[in-house]
């Protein structure tokens, strides 16, 4: 992939964040996934989520997208609170794209159609305008020549940048990206990462959960730490990943390179 | 590339396989003919096996009546196309009707699970004496009584109710990060059922509706109950007064000639999209 030579808005410190998240509270039963949960991600910013394996992190994600019901607090987008019942949710989560940890492609469907159905459906595009920015977001993820591929056809990595090729045709306000490279064999991991790297160094305002460091360590401008909950520890990468000030992060840290 | 010369050992491994595939021939011929042999030798042993022959298998009689009674199987097949093509969509809808969440669509969802309780827990046989002879009943003006449409109307009302709960099982099969999938790009949720979740739900579940289609074929016939005159009602006249039953043999012989190909067709169709029953993919192993 090329490095394109964007210059990237800085990042806005003034006035409100974008995605501000405060006091949310999932469980499911008796078990407390969410707990008091206080998290900010700028416009343009790029929030990095780590923690263990069921410390919330895919939860949070599918809470800010409207795809699980809250038990209380706050999800305001550009000051309007989503946890809001009357809030239109479709709308809403039209705004957001949503990458997945297993790509969840539509497997009836070629990667064309893929791409084109919530441009079609949701934004109401007609079907040539709709698939010209399909191809163009094709080939710009590197899958111009798989467009009319089925998903059982291609790679996990190729499925995967297809997936982010139907988040980001949308043109969306906020990318949340589930572990996007966890289902991944090794060598396909860099093709994923660079193409957020890209992402990032254009001003794509991402919240990230993965569990890789040195990424984290090269994209964040902050990152969270989840723990029972919360956000445990959050700062620069430098802070959190170089310098940890609290116990469980350092723990949890020292897992990963063990 | 180098061209490959089979190593001495693959020709020996090559020689052994194709001796054990001529003795399992051998065997399998061997039992075969032995086991027709014996259930020849019961047959014509049987004390009742020289009237039982002359009344079921007669074969100037069968020759005689099998041009009335394939006359008669084209109403069932004309039956059988109908009632099926308007049962699978009818039992698409009542499934969709089921997963709606609308509450002004609350008496749909509650008619649907009444209406597929019923339909699935009466015996086909009584659905159709019920409809045949019921409505005629009411006098209504607008309805057509013949027995052909009452009776594709029975099977329509027992089959779409199954077909539905087949639907139902597809729609439960498609995965929910299939649904999450569609929502998070804004997809209402009539949009995700209609473009994603129903697509892959039919896809699931084509080979349980075949089988259904299949099994239609032969319910079909059921419809001489109401004196359509179908391949059975023709061989019920034929058989009436002579005693020779041979006409019930002939009417079997011919839906055997559609359902077996149909069979075979479907089974070949689900083996070639990966469904496969017992056997199969595991076949090649050792
Ligand atoms: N639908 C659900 N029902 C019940 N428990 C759930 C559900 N989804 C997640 N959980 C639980 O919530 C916790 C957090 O899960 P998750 O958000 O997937 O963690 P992470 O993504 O950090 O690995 C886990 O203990 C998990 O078992
Ligand atoms: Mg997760």
């Amino acid at each position: 992939m090329s490095t394109r030579s964007t210059t990237a808005p800085p990042p806005s410190s003034s006035g409100s964040p974008l995605l501000r998240v405060s006091g949310l509270r999932k469980s499911f039963g008796d078990h407390v996934v969410l707990d008091d949960l206080d998290l900010e991600v700028a416009e343009h910013g790029c929030v990095v989520l780590i923690g263990a394996s069921g410390s919330g992190k895919s939860t949070l994600l599918r809470a800010i997208d409207l795809l699980e019901e809250v038990d209380d607090g706050s999800i305001e987008l550009r000051g309007v609170d989503l946890a809001d019942p009357w809030v239109d949710a479709d709308a809403a989560r039209a705004r957001m794209g949503m990458v997945f940890q297993a790509y969840n492609l539509f497997g009836h469907m070629s990667v064309l159609d893929n791409v084109t159905l919530a441009p079609r459906l949701v934004h109401g595009r007609d079907k040539r305008e709709a698939e010209a920015a399909a191809v163009e977001m094709l080939t710009r993820v590197g899958l111009a020549d798989k467009i009319r591929a089925y998903p059982d056809q291609l790679s996990g990595g190729q499925q995967q940048r297809a997936a982010i090729a139907r988040a980001l045709v949308n043109d969306p306000e906020l990318l949340l990206l589930d572990e996007v490279t966890s289902a991944l064999d090794p060598e396909l991991v860099g093709e994923v990462l660079e193409l957020l790297a890209e992402l990032r160094r254009e001003g794509m305002t991402m919240l990230i959960a993965t569990h890789e460091m040195a990424f984290a360590r090269d994209v964040a401008d902050q990152v969270c730490f989840l723990h029972e909950g919360r956000v445990h520890e959050s700062g620069t990468p430098a802070q959190v990943l170089g310098g940890p000030q609290r116990t469980r992060t350092r723990e949890f840290l020292a897992r990963l390179h063990a | 590339m180098t061209t490959w010369q089979p190593s001495e050992r693959a020709l020996q491994r090559a020689a052994y396989r194709a001796g054990r595939r001529r003795r399992s021939f051998g065997v399998a011929l061997l039992s075969t003919v032995v086991v027709a042999a014996l259930a020849w030798w019961v047959l014509v042993t049987s004390p009742g096996w020289e009237r039982a022959r002359e009344t079921f298998f007669d074969p100037a009689e069968f020759t005689d009546v099998l041009p009335g009674i394939a006359e008669g199987l084209w109403l069932n097949l004309r039956v059988w196309l109908i009632a099926g093509a308007v049962s699978l969509v009818l039992g698409l809808l009542l499934a969709i009707a089921r997963t709606t969440t609308a509450p002004a669509l609350f008496p749909l969802r509650a008619a649907v699970v009444g209406y597929v309780d019923i339909f699935r827990g009466v015996p086909v046989l009584l659905v159709l004496l019920l409809v045949g002879f019921g409505l005629p009943a009411l006098r209504l003006p607008w309805l057509p009584n013949q027995a052909a449409f009452l009776g594709s109307l029975a099977l329509v009302l027992t089959y779409s109710a199954y077909l539905s709960e087949i639907f139902r099982a597809g729609i439960e099969s498609v995965h929910p990060s299939q649904v999450a999938a569609a929502r998070a790009l804004g997809l209402t949720r009539g949009q995700t059922t209609r473009r994603v979740v129903v697509p892959q739900a039919v896809r699931n579940v084509v080979p349980a509706l075949l089988n259904m289609v299949v099994a239609l074929q032969k319910d079909s016939g059921l419809i001489s109950v109401l004196g359509a005159v179908d391949a059975i009602r023709v061989a019920e006249i034929a058989v009436t007064g002579s005693y020779n039953f041979t006409p019930y043999v002939a009417a079997g012989f011919l839906f055997l000639l559609v359902s077996v190909p149909l069979t075979r067709a479907v089974d070949a169709y689900n083996a070639r999209r990966g469904w496969r029953g017992a056997r199969g993919a595991a076949v090649g192993i050792r």
